[in-house]
């Protein structure tokens, strides 16, 4: 799956968890989760068993921790995804 | 040091035979039952099929959560806890709360439950259980914390006083009301958000179908559970909700303009110990009336001043008991007693929402100068008759004039807990 494909099914799932004030349209590749987009990080973990979901692959604690930017999540997704 | 005054502006209930108070206070003019049959119940095994559970809709769920919120949300008392509490803020035209960018110092809640969010432990322990405990989410934690429903309304509001949930099985909403009395009586908040919430369901309500307290007789009839102080009373129906209450500094209220329902005169709160006849699920008399007598020394007013009892009586045969307490107590009997009806007979028994959801009927009643009936009480029981004049205990919605009130609630643990209101 190329990255393109992986941001148009990851959008929708992150916009679930977006404040208020954030709309869909500002999440971006560069988006950081956290400091841009304003998701409170206790629904990080959500948005994993969310991923987890929609792309059938299994994300561990250690992959998390480089969960900043929607760059890094689509990487992440994308390495799992390939049997990485 | 003199003790600042609290009254009470602005109310909210969530209550099986109506959501939202005009809904409620409809249904207590009319007698309206909300006690119904549950077929999960029955396809259960369980004794009692019948339960009283508040209706609340999808669309009425997102005026008060966001859809972020309600996201794997499981937790029935949370969401009556939030419905009632923000109608009380609303009630007491104080809605402009939750724009704040600060947190409002002088707002604090007390917001009691026996246990909190039940069904989303069950998917909790099941998943754990599965070895599957990073499947529980974000909210597994905040939904089943015995202060849930504190929480989620302190965030809702701002709330930047005190916000905890007390817990005194039956008599928790009770305990909330006089426990956030005594903070702005002793000026430690102007504004308490109190009241109390108990889940609904199968796994809440099981103790006590096991504890063989409920009434199994009436499966086929929940419109004929024999109520409170009848003489076939044999079980209470379990029930569901929240009732809430905005107490507030009198003097603030006043200033401010508010709508004031009633003064919080004072009250007591004690425990029976668990002697003399007493145990965790029996009430020790002694210390029924001594609280009861009290509640009246610490509120400054005589037994004769009381026109209304809103009573505990839950539709067992402890109801003789808690009426003779009330006559030795207040050395009122026959025709002289006052006014009493129990709110059990049309909403079950609210377990930890009882008392919330007693009070705001009593405020309500208190407010409009009227007496609820008192559901399917004929036949009286023949103890009670024999100490009360039945002209005291309406068996139709009664219109007159209420002026100073009595409130208790008597809960597994030996524990009582009784309040006075006043109209000024």
């Amino acid at each position: 799956m190329t990255p393109e494909a992986i941001f148009t099914k990851l959008q929708p799932i992150i916009k679930v968890y977006l404040p208020e004030d954030v709309a869909v349209n500002d999440i971006t590749l560069e988006s950081d989760l956290a400091r841009e987009l304003n998701i409170n990080s206790a629904y990080f973990v959500d948005i994993v068993l969310d991923i987890e979901d929609e792309f059938d692959i299994a994300v561990n604690n250690d992959d998390m921790e480089r969960f900043e930017t929607v760059h890094d999540v689509v990487a992440l997704i994308q390495s799992k995804i390939t049997g990485g | 040091m003199m003790k600042n005054r609290v009254v009470i502006t602005g109310l909210g209930v969530v209550a099986p035979n109506g959501v939202g108070l005009s809904n409620f206070q409809k249904a207590l003019e009319k007698g309206t039952s909300g006690i119904r049959f549950f077929p999960k119940l029955r396809d259960l095994n369980f004794s009692c099929h019948l339960g009283g559970e508040p209706i609340v809709s999808e669309e009425k769920k997102l005026q008060y959560l966001t859809p972020l919120q309600l996201r794997n949300f499981k937790s029935s008392g949370i969401l009556y806890a939030v419905i009632a509490g923000i109608d009380a803020v609303n009630d007491a035209s104080l809605s402009h709360f939750s724009d704040s960018e600060d947190p409002n110092w002088h707002l604090g809640i007390i917001f009691g439950t026996g246990i909190s969010g039940v069904e989303k432990f069950r998917e909790a322990i099941h998943r754990i259980d599965d070895n599957n405990v990073r499947r529980l989410g974000s909210t597994s934690v905040i939904q089943t914390m015995a202060s849930g429903g504190s929480a989620y309304l302190g965030g809702i509001l701002g709330a930047g006083n005190m916000v905890t949930a007390n817990s005194s099985a039956c008599a928790t909403g009770t305990e909330a009301l006089l426990l956030g009395y005594e903070r702005i009586a002793n000026g430690q908040a102007t504004y308490m958000l109190c009241g109390s919430t108990s889940d609904c369901g199968p796994y809440i309500w099981g103790g006590f179908d096991a504890l063989k307290v409920t009434n199994y007789k009436h499966n086929d009839s929940p419109q004929e559970v024999p109520g409170p102080m009848s003489a076939n009373a044999n079980g209470f129906i379990p029930g569901s909700g929240a009732g809430a209450y905005v107490l507030e500094n009198m003097d603030h209220a006043l200033k401010r303009g508010a709508t004031i329902y009633a003064e919080v005169l004072g009250g007591a709160i004690n425990n029976g110990g668990q002697k003399g006849g007493g145990s965790m699920t029996a009430p020790n008399s002694v210390a029924i009336q001594k609280c009861i007598t009290d509640a009246l020394t610490n509120s400054k007013v005589s037994a004769a001043d009381i026109d209304y009892i809103n009573g505990h009586l839950t539709g067992t045969i402890k109801d003789p008991d808690e009426i003779e307490n009330w006559t030795l107590a207040l050395n009122r009997k026959q025709g002289d007693f006052p006014y009493i009806n129990s709110l059990k007979g049309l909403v079950g028994h609210c377990l930890a929402a009882s008392g919330s959801i007693e009070i705001v009927a009593s405020i309500l009643q208190l407010h409009n100068n009227f007496i609820f009936p008192n559901s399917n009480v004929s036949p009286l029981h023949p103890e009670i008759s024999a100490l009360v004049g039945t002209e005291k205990i309406p068996t139709t919605k009664k219109i007159i004039p209420l002026k100073t009130i009595m409130k208790a609630s008597f809960g597994f643990g030996d524990v009582n807990a009784c309040v006075i209101f006043r109209k000024i």
